[in-house]
């Protein structure tokens, strides 16, 4: 049997898992929607994966989690790696392109920047209170405008001359891209110019103050949009990279992460069958009123977290022996 | 007023302790201690606060409603370098607003160049007091606010060593509530004593050269922990030196602005306001002194420390020192600060590994 390694990247829109070998060539991959259960969107995930995978072959030996619900996910699979977003995308990127010295990620809900210096993370930044220039903002708009979010890209590319649309807050641009349409600017020019909206939002916040160099990858589900990635070619003026598989590159990341942790996991492909549960357990042991989950495996509770101090945490055990 | 006086003050850090001594022992008032800041405490804040306004301000508001209910009657502004200065007359009127019958003592009133308008202030809350035990007790409460300084300095550049998890924080919380008993300078020289004897018994790993982290910002957000979401004891606890100059003793007592001003002039000329300077100062100093990385922390839409943040992007980039920024606001989850905060601890240890 060979060695194989799991990661998978649950984020608040789609979940990604990736199963790689030991010399990081990907063996099974999939990409579904979380559609706010993570819990049963990494069960189907599980079920495509084994479908893919040669069991006879192929041992899993090493899991990693990585997104929003990396540690709920992590207890769920028995991860041996629980790893940030921005540390797993950095080291997925960097094992196909060693040399990339900026990484620009866009996703559903969030985008960042990773600045890379000699292969290692030197400052990276996060979009923080607003969720412009993200994916949602642009399936939202792709909505009102009637169109198909996969069919943005190619429209945008056709656009001559595109509209001028506010990039600053995503309620300000849905207000002027009401008004351009309503003046008479062409769907193409205004699908062009949301594009160039999302890029000019990207790179003034997220990338506030960042010296941009290339090699610039690309990567995250708005990196699909070609619109998008030749809007970032004209602000910035260099050759954008996207990779074939660029909304894998965390899950990739988080993968080779869990295969150099030196501790080897029994993974099993049954854990579909399995039944987890979790439960929300008010502490009301002062104010704070910290709201405790409890993870459950089959009736059993595994772990749990959200006390901020040691009095929820008590209460925890509690429940346990009661049950 | 015809009822007793029982005094209360919003907590920022531990600082509550001084001013507590001060009415209790100096003006010779009863003290209530305002809760300790939760989740209600800034719910109730920004309930009643103005929606643009920093979070610092709803916090004291919290504070002080939670206070009230606690039996306080009469309330402390202590003012501040920004804003904050301007915030007593605010809090006192939306708080009369709300119904609640109290004095509000606003020490912005008072002028740190004329030591005579403190007394003046005081005098509002007890008209009979004496000034000799108001000096000597206020002599005393700042000599508290050094001991509380100089204790969590050295609890921050090894807790996150320590073999037994908890045992500084035990210390501390010991350490804290034995200030609140003492009554002069010889009983404050004995408990800082004891427990700096306590302090160095604990057993620490220390590796020779541990990831050492900066802390730099806005004056409220980085003294109180509950409003950076308890950082510094999350990054500590992953095994790193936590720096912080800025504290009540720095800032009031050891800042000269002159000499700051000198030492940063290569990177800004003109003060920016409020604590603006000193970000910039220590943020030089901790690159200098080759730190391995600097987090910059302030309340949403503090305008200081906004201006300051392009003048520390120089230095970072100068120096090639990682400094990350976060701004928080009531509504900050707990979520993205986790995610940031492992991201900058791997990447500080990426970088020193290939230092090696």
């Amino acid at each position: 049997m060979k060695k194989a390694y799991l990661g998978v990247d649950i984020g608040s829109i789609s979940t990604k898992g990736i199963i790689i070998d030991e010399n990081h060539h990907i063996l099974a991959s999939e990409y579904l929607w979380t559609e706010g259960n993570p819990m049963d969107a990494v069960k189907r995930l599980i079920h495509q994966l084994r479908n893919q995978l040669d069991n006879k072959k192929y041992k899993i030996v090493g899991v990693g989690t990585t997104g929003s619900a990396r540690k709920l996910i992590g207890v769920i699979l028995g991860a041996n790696v629980v790893k940030n977003e921005i540390t797993a995308h950095a080291i997925g990127t960097l094992s196909l392109y060693p040399d990339v010295r900026t990484i620009f990620e866009i996703g559903g809900q969030d985008s960042k920047i990773i600045i890379i210096e000699d292969g290692i993370v030197v400052d990276y930044a996060m979009n923080t209170l607003c969720a412009a220039g993200t994916g949602s903002f642009l399936s939202s708009q792709s909505r009102r405008l009637g169109l198909e979010v996969e069919d943005f890209g190619p429209l945008a590319l056709k656009s001559k001359n595109p509209t001028n649309i506010a990039a600053r807050c995503t309620v300000f641009a849905e207000s002027d891209l009401v008004h351009k349409a309503q003046m008479g600017h062409k769907k193409e020019d205004i699908v062009a110019g949301l594009c160039k909206a999302v890029v000019t939002n990207y790179l003034n916040n997220v990338g506030k103050g960042k010296k941009i160099y290339s090699p610039i990858v690309f990567q995250g589900g708005v990196s699909k949009n070609i619109g998008v990635i030749k809007a970032f070619e004209e602000a910035t003026g260099e050759k954008i990279i996207v990779d074939e598989n660029s909304h894998l590159m965390g899950a990739l990341g988080v993968a080779i992460l869990s295969q150099t942790d030196q501790k080897e996991v029994d993974f099993n492909f049954d854990i579909e069958e399995i039944e987890f549960k979790t439960k929300g357990v008010e502490c009301k042991r002062c104010a704070n009123n910290c709201e405790i989950i409890c993870v459950y495996k089959d009736g059993k509770l595994i772990d749990s977290w959200g006390n901020k101090c040691d009095r929820g945490a008590i209460k925890v055990r509690k429940e346990e022996k009661s049950r | 007023m015809k009822n007793k006086c029982k005094i209360s003050f919003p907590h920022i850090g531990n600082y509550n302790i001084a001013i507590e001594l001060l009415m209790k022992l100096g003006l010779e008032c009863e003290y209530v201690e305002t809760p300790p800041i939760t989740k209600k405490t800034l719910e109730l804040g920004t309930k009643y606060s103005p929606d643009f306004v920093c979070t610092p301000f709803k916090y004291q508001l919290g504070g002080y409603i939670e206070a009230i209910e606690a039996g306080a009657n009469t309330l402390i502004q202590i003012g501040g370098p920004c804003r904050l200065g301007y915030y007593g007359e605010l809090h006192e009127q939306i708080l009369k607003d709300l119904g609640y019958d109290i004095h509000f003592v606003n020490m912005a009133d008072a002028d740190f160049a004329k030591p005579i308008t403190f007394y003046n202030e005081f005098k509002k809350i007890n008209p009979k007091l004496n000034l000799k035990k108001v000096s000597t007790t206020l002599l005393l409460a700042v000599k508290v606010i050094d001991a509380i300084d100089k204790v969590e300095d050295y609890i921050r550049e090894n807790v996150g060593f320590e073999k037994k998890d908890g045992e500084f924080e035990q210390v501390h919380k010991d350490f804290l509530m034995e200030l609140k008993t003492i009554r002069n300078k010889k009983e404050l020289k004995q408990t800082e004593k004891k427990y700096y004897s306590r302090l160095k018994n604990i057993e620490i790993e220390k590796p020779k050269k541990p990831l050492q982290v900066g802390f730099i910002g806005e004056y409220y957000t980085i003294m109180d922990p509950y409003s950076n979401h308890h950082m510094e004891k999350e990054l500590a606890k992953k095994g790193i030196v936590i720096k912080r100059w800025m504290n009540i003793t720095n800032s009031f007592f050891h800042a000269p602005e002159k000499q700051i001003k000198k030492s940063i002039k290569d990177y800004a000329k003109y003060d920016m306001g409020a604590t603006s300077m000193y970000t910039i100062k220590c943020a030089l100093d901790y690159a200098k002194e080759g730190l391995d990385g600097i987090i910059h922390v302030k309340s949403f839409g503090c305008t200081p420390e906004i201006d300051s943040m392009p003048v520390l992007q120089r230095i970072s980039e100068d120096f090639k020192i990682p400094i990350i920024y976060f701004s928080f606001d009531s509504q900050t989850s707990d979520v993205g600060i986790t995610t940031r905060i492992e991201a900058f601890y791997d990447m500080i240890m990426m970088r020193k590994e290939k230092k090696r």
